[in-house]
């Protein structure tokens, strides 16, 4: 009889606990995902021998597509990049040529960065792709989080599982780290400066590192952000990246 | 014509230090000609013999959509192997390898890759595969003497692999350096990394599947098989045909050069003869010769050039070119940034047809250079000739 209440109570709860990780995973993407955004950032980039910035504007629409124009510093000036789906162009101002990135290429940092142009092509929603668990709470810069475990509910996640801290009032991501299949670590991020824009809790500033290699990783820092805005249809085309 | 030739060997001799002179022009252009068609057919066949035991085998089914030079390919180009080339290759006849794309993070550098997957037990290939046969739980992997120099990586060294399987999910192992092998095929070595091919088929969710097929025979016709293309041996060495074709028109070049500094001598030579021979010319056309008798007279004299040249090339040249043959040339650049089949030391090869051809064409060009001048014999007035007046 012991065995059986116990056995119940352990699945009503398993069954929350989903349940209520599911929920929580929801609202992350609320505050994460959306419609469109616009933005302009900068880029630091840690490296042993010092860092460098790079500035840049973007546009996106829902996961599919992308534009990033880099502002600074000069010799990045005029670089754009489009992403439409699973195809990715980098126009150069200085040869005035647009390649379509493929293979090896796609492996490659960007602009020198933790961030490889891969990492960059795939932005689904964590619900789309993971079934979650909460494995624990912890304290994070001082606010509570939950500590949740993902693990790939689809065949072709780019990471089989990962382990995401949620501010628990806020429902953003204080931090990540993203595992291979075998277990191993591959990339960490730290995520702060948290502001409300338009309704939405949004973290401003991102530290990306590459777990596999050298360096103090990435710094990336939203100056500037706006949701749900109209963007011109013509800014996703392939002629954008000349003008 | 043998007195022609007596007689011909007696001039020539008694011009003394000018003929020697062009001799020994003439017998170094034999010797530079025959050395560098040596070389050429020596890395003609080291390159193809280098790519035969190393990357190619005796010819390789590609999968269809395989493009080694467009890496748009490479993700897509994988199929189960047909059962007729996995029974070969259960006899050691063919060898099936995987090729997926990956990283590798040595000292925390990352660098992209190929990882090829290959039987441990293939003895089709030299590759030292023998090397990835271990039982102790470690990935072991081998790489070339110049993937090993970019990543300064050593025997025994574990480094972190990172690769996407079929489903596009990362994933990342460390593998242990087994062995590093020194090849003169780039191919096989820059870029690559080596694992056992049933771990990277699990690894990659391909299991059963290959990218490209090696096999053992050369001589079999092998048939058309669905979603693989067949790839002779003479079409994977077609890149070294060509090379070595556009290196021998730049070596003509240096033919060309070469025997226009030993040909413009004899004409000189001929043409001085001709000159101060006038009353010689005229005794012999006064004892009956005819004037062609005489042009061919002075020819062969300058053809024997080639003859004497033959001759001090064979005295000093033969040594020469079989020490080559046996030490070989080691180029004074770094041979694997040719991005070809070719090692840093070429051993030259001479065969029977090189010499004689090259013997043959030298004694023809030199024949024509000695008859050229000598036509002008055919012109003379005797008379004069013999008073050894200019004309």
């Amino acid at each position: 009889m012991k065995t059986t209440i116990l056995i119940l109570f352990t699945l009503v709860f398993s069954g929350l606990n989903a349940q209520n990780a599911e929920q929580i995973l929801e609202k992350v993407d609320a505050n994460m995902s959306s419609e469109n955004r616009v933005f302009e950032s900068s880029m630091t980039i840690l490296g042993r021998r010092g860092s460098r910035t790079i500035t840049s504007r973007s546009y996106a629409e829902g996961t599919k597509k992308s534009f990033t124009e880099y502002l600074s510093p000069a010799s990045e000036k005029g670089t754009k990049m489009l992403k439409l789906d699973k195809q990715l162009w980098i126009y150069s101002p200085s040869t005035d040529r647009t390649i379509q990135l493929s293979g090896h290429m796609l492996k490659q940092s960007v602009m020198g960065s933790d961030l490889s142009y891969e990492d960059m092509m795939d932005d689904r929603k964590l619900t789309d792709v993971y079934e979650a668990v909460i494995s624990g709470e912890e304290i994070i810069n001082g606010r509570k989080t939950w500590l949740l475990t993902l693990t790939a509910r689809v065949s072709d996640a780019t990471y089989y599982s990962q382990k995401v801290w949620i501010d628990t009032e806020r429902f953003v991501p204080l931090k990540q780290e993203l595992y291979a299949k075998s277990g191993k670590l591959l990339k960490q991020t730290k995520l702060s400066e948290v502001i409300k824009v338009q309704g939405r809790w949004f973290p401003a500033k991102v530290i990306y590192k590459d777990m596999l290699k050298q360096g103090d990783g990435t710094e990336f820092i939203m100056t500037k952000i706006s949701f749900d805005q109209k963007i011109p249809e013509h800014i996703f085309t392939k002629a954008s990246l000349k003008q | 014509m043998k007195l022609a030739l007596k007689l011909a060997y007696r001039n020539l001799i008694g011009a003394g230090l000018r003929t020697w002179l062009n001799v020994v022009v003439l017998s170094f252009s034999f010797v530079t000609i025959i050395w560098l068609k040596g070389v050429m057919t020596g890395w003609d066949y080291q390159s193809k013999t280098d790519m035969t035991n190393w990357e190619i085998g005796g010819g390789q089914y590609w999968h269809n959509s395989y493009d080694p030079y467009d890496p748009f390919s490479i993700n897509d180009s994988h199929a189960a192997i047909p059962e007729d080339l996995d029974a070969l290759a259960k006899k050691g006849e063919a060898l099936p390898m995987l090729l997926i794309q990956g990283s590798i993070f040595p000292e925390g550098r990352m660098m992209p890759v190929t990882i090829r997957g290959v039987d441990p037990d293939q003895t089709l290939l030299y590759l030292p595969t023998s090397k990835l046969d271990t039982t102790d739980g470690i990935v072991p992997a081998i790489i070339g003497v110049q993937m090993a120099k970019q990543s300064r990586l050593n025997e025994g060294d574990f480094v972190t692999l990172r690769w996407r399987d079929a489903n596009g999910t990362f994933d990342a192992t460390d593998v242990m350096i087994a062995a590093i092998f020194s090849a003169n095929v780039p191919a096989v070595d820059l870029g690559q990394i080596y694992i056992p091919l049933s771990t990277l088929q699990d690894f990659a969710l391909l299991p059963g599947e290959a990218t490209l097929i090696t096999l053992k025979n050369e001589e079999m016709k092998w048939p058309e098989k669905e979603g693989w293309i067949f790839k002779s041996k003479n079409e994977l060495t077609k890149q070294v045909d060509e090379m070595i074709k556009t290196k021998s028109t730049g070596q003509n070049v240096i033919y060309g050069i070469l025997l226009l500094l030993a040909m413009l001598a004899i004409f000189d030579t001929q043409v001085m003869s001709i000159f101060r021979r006038q009353k010689e010319i005229g005794t012999y056309v006064a004892l009956g010769y005819t004037r062609q008798e005489v042009v061919g007279l002075f020819t062969v004299e300058g053809s024997m050039h080639a003859v004497l040249a033959a001759l001090l090339s064979a005295a000093y040249g033969m040594p020469f070119l079989i020490w080559m043959a046996k030490v070989g040339w080691t180029m004074p650049i770094d041979a694997s940034e040719f991005g070809m089949a070719i090692a840093q030391t070429l051993y030259p090869i001479y065969t029977v047809g090189l010499v004689v051809g090259t013997v043959i064409m030298v004694t023809i060009t030199t024949a024509i250079v000695s008859y050229l001048p000598s036509r002008k014999i055919a012109k003379m007035n005797p008379t004069d000739a013999l008073r050894g007046k200019l004309q």
